[in-house]
């Protein structure tokens, strides 16, 4: 069978590989560019762990081909740290513990940004809805909502 | 399974036409690109018709009518504040599939296509009067959204056949639409019963309506006797009896874990009621 040939952006970098029609952007993603943030949790667009933006649309990973990713551009959560410096959402995550086994952390890290860049004083209740495709087995959530709360407000506050 | 990038819907029928085996359209792949990594669809050509001008676009016409790419997703129906305002409950009802994730590339054609006589998209769009443009071997032509679902996971699209445009009537001046489904959790849950209507007022007056319901048939159907119900009433309580009769009357569902025939047939006859108050406190606000 023959592989398909797909230039893409990722985190801003251009990047090349070769994929079979039938793997996801997450395989690619994972296992041609090394970049392991984005997990695999159930594979059919349920769990949200393997969310990433395309073109500045939050999407799972999981749910689009590699070929699709044929001149677009991609954000991972690697691409949310600035050299050593974390994104203040990591950094607030890291201070809340909104996290414990951390699987579904990168996912829920993702969606928020993209949350925040479209709308950066959202309701509680529209972050939870916002996150309602992010599941969490171990947190219970409060931690993770608290730490984006007080996130977008101390943005809110700089900007 | 070979992919390919169709460059208009011309392109795509010859692919298909060309193609060998079990063809799939790509567009959002919410549900096909499930059913490939499940085992349970491995198209032998897999079609991706996102690249086509114009798949991706919102249109909204001289005439007040929509032209809605086949493309184009549930986030982008959901960001168009006019469309939200002319068709509330259609956007509402395609809102409420999955994720904010499935939202980005979910497509109302891929609802409808997909089959699922719980797709919440399509009472809405029976209830709006909604038609597709059909592109296949034949050429095109318009079809209303109603002949297309044939039953669970079936519909009556030929071999080669793609949907190139959802077609949303104008609003009326005095019109609104709302749509409400049932389900046991409060968000990321497929209908147990979705109930969607329709209706124009002059003054206090129902002129015209629509019902259609969801989940509670083989497919999602439109139900005359509920709207002949509300038409020429003021939404009273003898007309929202007469309503949910009606409703109860055109279910024909399933019985399984997540409701039983008895308790799917009422539901669907309060959510009628409901949704039926909804668009006409909505159209009101109109006037």
């Amino acid at each position: 069978m023959s592989k398909i040939h797909v230039s893409t952006t990722v985190n801003g970098d251009d990047v090349e590989f070769l994929c079979d029609p039938r793997e996801t952007l997450l395989d690619c993603l994972r296992d041609k560019l090394h970049l392991t943030g984005a997990k695999e949790g159930c594979g059919t667009g349920d769990c949200g762990a393997c969310s990433v933006t395309l073109d500045d649309r939050l999407v799972c990973s999981c749910l689009v081909l590699g070929a699709e990713a044929e001149g677009k551009s991609i954000s991972t959560v690697e691409g949310m740290a600035e050299g050593e410096s974390l994104h203040p959402l990591q950094q607030k995550f890291i201070e809340y513990a909104a996290l414990q086994c951390g699987v579904c952390t990168p996912g829920i890290l993702v969606a928020t940004k993209s949350l925040l860049d479209k709308n950066p004083d959202p309701t509680e209740s529209e972050v939870r809805y916002w996150l309602a495709g992010n599941l969490c087995r171990c947190t219970g959530y409060d931690k993770i909502i608290r730490a984006i709360m007080d996130t977008a407000a101390d943005l809110r506050e700089a900007s | 399974m070979q992919y390919h990038t169709a460059t208009s819907y011309e392109n795509a029928v010859e692919l298909a036409q060309a193609a060998k085996g079990t063809i799939r359209f790509l567009a959002g792949g919410t549900d096909v690109l499930v059913q490939l990594r499940g085992d349970f669809v491995t198209p032998d050509v897999l079609i991706d018709i996102k690249q086509i001008p114009g798949a991706a676009d919102i249109q909204w016409l001289a005439d007040g009518s929509w032209q809605i790419g086949a493309a184009v997703s549930g986030a982008q129906l959901y960001e168009h504040e006019a469309l939200k305002t002319e068709w509330p409950g259609l956007v509402e009802a395609m809102n409420l599939i999955g994720s904010t994730q499935v939202q980005g590339r979910a497509t109302l054609s891929g609802n409808l296509c997909n089959g699922s006589p719980a797709a919440d998209s399509v009472p809405a769009m029976l209830a709006a009067d909604v038609s597709v443009t059909i592109i296949g071997p034949d050429g095109q032509r318009q079809v209303p959204v109603g002949a297309i679902p044939r039953g669970p996971g079936q519909t009556t699209l030929k071999q080669g056949e793609v949907i190139s445009s959802v077609n949303i009537p104008a609003q009326s001046a005095t019109g609104a639409d709302a749509y409400l489904r049932f389900i046991p959790r409060t968000e990321m849950d497929i209908a147990v019963v979705g109930c969607a209507v329709n209706l124009s007022l002059d003054g206090p007056e129902i002129t015209a309506a629509k019902v259609a319901i969801g989940a509670v048939a083989p497919t999602a159907r439109a139900v005359d006797s509920a709207a002949n119900a509300i038409v020429g009433t003021t939404l009273d309580d003898a007309a929202l009896t007469a309503l949910a009769d009606a409703v109860r009357e055109a279910c024909d569902p399933i019985d399984d874990k997540r409701g039983t025939i008895e308790y799917r047939t009422h539901v669907a006859g309060v959510l009628a009621q409901r949704a039926a108050k909804i668009a006409y406190q909505r159209a009101r606000s109109k006037s």
